[in-house]
């Protein structure tokens, strides 16, 4: 018998999160240095692809982990994108800073979003964020210096003078438009790193436990102590703001923006929850399979129009009747591989290498 | 007496809403599922009615009476087939996969409409009004408002005085004792869903000879038609056209200030009763 007390840690490592980990810093490297070898176009697909990715982690955040179904995120697209036009066409502002400026202006959006909508629950929840959403569209649309319901466009060179954009020209001997679009990317890039940081730390967390407890089982959660509405409150927030920025970046590199498009509930909701669904909601992984495979799908299909959206309608439903957990669920059931493990062990300090299969 | 003309078309529109809202409302009511693509469901209905119009001849109330089994056999299969299985405790399944489904519809009407305004046309009928006490209404107006009441009341009498409506009750309150005394749930279901695509018909004959539609209106509808729901509360069917007669008015009287506003003056409205009564105005079923 061993005397000496075993020290017992809770972990969330797995050994295939351990190797991902290191696949990971590699990414980001690689992600970083993309612009040197890869063309515009290339840079500005995976730009979308970025953003999308951003919204659709951040409404499985709500949907997957909060049990927040929203069908209105496209408020704080629309609204993140208008408060960065008004920051750089009305007040002046360099756009950078006007990114930023948006994120707070969708944070404060959500306060009183939050104050109605959580009055409501499960389904009720889900229109009554769609209606608050039309109300900031049908005010944005009276908007009339930032050009009412037809919509405006940046001033002419604001992105190209934007900060960083010139050392961005001297590094790579490229013209301005073109260095806009690398520091957008590389700025989605950072917001996709910050975001799944953020959503990855928050789910490790006591208080990520508390917002898995609340969605499994509401009573037990408060029995034990967790706030539920506090939980969801601060998810919803951090949501807001988060999409808010995705919404002023994605409107940095339209240039133009107009209430229809900016708070269209199929472009920023929509195929967001298409992603979601068909990657695997309530985890990490499924927004990023599913963000890859919309991608495809979009480029592949893309000329048929409608018939492209029904036919993701039609695999959403799909997917949603027969293989719920999504794409990266069938995988995981499968392999039992997690990338990014929240799923808490119990280890003791020295015997780790006996304890297999944990 | 503007005022009070603003208030009477209010209300002949709440009627219009109250119908788009009835069918939700029942369906919400039994099963506590939320269709997210009812008001597709409506548009796709007022195309059924246009094309049989159109192809037959037929005087769009006929076309409409054509129409009616055809959507209670596509809301039955819809629930049977579809929604039944997304039922449960998880909220999300039913509202993903009735969101695709209006993708769905939305896209496929697109497809096979063209994105062209379309209007039934009624011929004489759209033009005629009568005088009520010194305001002028139209006739397809009344017609809508009379209609909702008329849906109201056989709802009402299907639900409290039918051996079918008994069953909605009970499945409503609980589903598994009711299980027990012989009812079979998902068959109730289908029923329900497809009385509500009845429900619906009647909503798209008004939708459809009153102003012009595209397949892109449905979730407009949805929306209005799921504020009425709310303003009225869970499981009243007068508390449905209640609601809708609020947003009609809101809508008529944001609409005299300002024509921008008579949307926003709707769902201002509705926010405004969702501070002071979270739950509607006359509840009936627990949520």
């Amino acid at each position: 018998m061993d005397s000496s007390p075993t020290i017992w840690r809770v972990e969330t490592r797995t050994r295939a999160s351990m190797a991902f980990a290191a696949v990971v810093v590699l990414l980001v490297i690689l992600g970083f240095a993309a612009p040197l070898f890869l063309s515009r176009g290339a840079i500005r697909d995976l730009f979308f692809i970025l953003t999308m990715l951003v919204l659709a982690q951040n409404w499985n955040l709500l949907a997957g982990y909060a049990g927040l179904v929203s069908v209105g995120q496209q408020a704080f697209v629309g609204f993140g994108g208008y408060a960065m036009f008004a920051a750089v066409a009305l007040w002046r502002l360099d756009p950078m800073p006007a990114i930023l400026l948006a994120g707070v202006a969708a944070f404060l959006l959500g306060i009183p979003t939050a104050f109605f909508t959580f009055r409501l629950q499960g389904a009720y929840f889900a229109i009554g964020t769609w209606v608050i959403a039309e109300v900031v569209r049908l005010v944005m649309a009276e908007w009339r210096t930032l050009g009412g319901g037809t919509g405006t466009s940046l001033p002419f060179g604001a992105v190209h003078h934007m900060w960083g954009v010139k050392s961005v020209e001297r590094l790579f001997g490229v013209r301005a438009p073109e260095a806009g679009d690398i520091l957008a990317y590389w700025l989605a890039l950072l917001l996709v790193i910050a975001t799944i940081g953020f959503i990855y730390g928050l789910l490790r967390s006591k208080r990520g436990l508390g917002l898995t407890a609340v969605r499994d089982n509401l009573q037990a959660a408060r029995a034990v102590g967790v706030d539920p509405t506090r939980m969801k409150a601060l998810v919803y927030l951090a949501a807001s703001f988060l999409t808010g920025l995705a919404g002023a970046l994605i409107y940095i590199q339209k240039g133009r923006i107009a209430p229809d498009a900016a708070f269209s509930v199929i472009d920023w909701t929509a195929y967001v929850i298409f992603i979601v669904v068909i990657g695997g909601i309530g985890t990490i992984e499924g927004p990023i399979v599913g963000v890859i495979v919309f991608f495809i799908l979009q480029n592949t299909l893309a000329d048929y129009g409608s018939w492209y959206l029904m036919l993701l309608g039609l695999i959403g439903v799909g997917v949603m009747l027969f293989a719920p957990r999504g794409l990266w669920g069938l995988f995981a059931d499968r392999t039992g591989i997690q990338l990014f493990p929240i799923r808490r062990s119990l280890r003791s300090g020295p015997t780790i290498r006996t304890s297999k299969g944990v | 007496m503007i005022w009070l003309d603003t208030i009477v078309q209010g209300v002949l529109l709440g009627g219009l809403y109250a119908l788009f809202a009835a069918g939700l409302s029942l369906v919400f009511g039994i099963m506590r599922l939320v269709n997210l693509a009812h008001g597709d469901l409506i548009v796709l209905a007022a195309f059924l009615i246009l094309v049989l119009v159109t192809a037959l001849g037929l005087n769009p109330f006929l076309a409409a009476l054509v129409a009616l089994p055809i959507m209670f056999v596509v809301g039955w299969l819809l629930q049977f087939f579809v929604f039944n299985r997304t039922l449960g405790d998880d909220i999300l399944p039913p509202l993903l996969v009735t969101f695709g489904l209006s993708i769905v519809i939305q896209n496929g009407l697109l497809e096979t409409f063209s994105a062209d305004s379309r209007r039934i046309g009624t011929g004489a009928l759209a033009n005629q009004s009568v005088s009520l006490g010194g305001v002028h209404v139209g006739l397809m107006p009344l017609l809508t408002f009379l209609s909702a009441i008329a849906v109201i009341v056989a709802l009402n009498q299907l639900f409290y005085r039918t051996a079918l409506g008994r069953a909605f009750r009970a499945t409503s309150d609980d589903a598994v004792t009711a299980g027990l005394m012989g009812v079979e749930p998902k068959r109730l279901f289908a029923t329900a869903t497809g009385i509500a695509m009845i429900v619906v018909t009647i909503a798209a004959l008004y939708l459809g000879t009153r102003a012009n539609f595209d397949p892109s209106i449905g979730p407009a509808r949805l929306i209005y038609a799921f504020e009425a729901v709310i303003i009225g509360g869970l499981g009243s069917f007068w508390g449905t056209l209640f609601g809708g007669m609020i947003i009609g008015v809101a809508q008529t009287f944001g609409a005299a200030f300002n024509p921008a506003w008579q949307i926003l003056a709707g769902h201002i409205a509705f926010l405004l009763v969702l501070l002071v009564r979270p739950r509607g105005l006359f509840p009936r079923a627990v949520d």
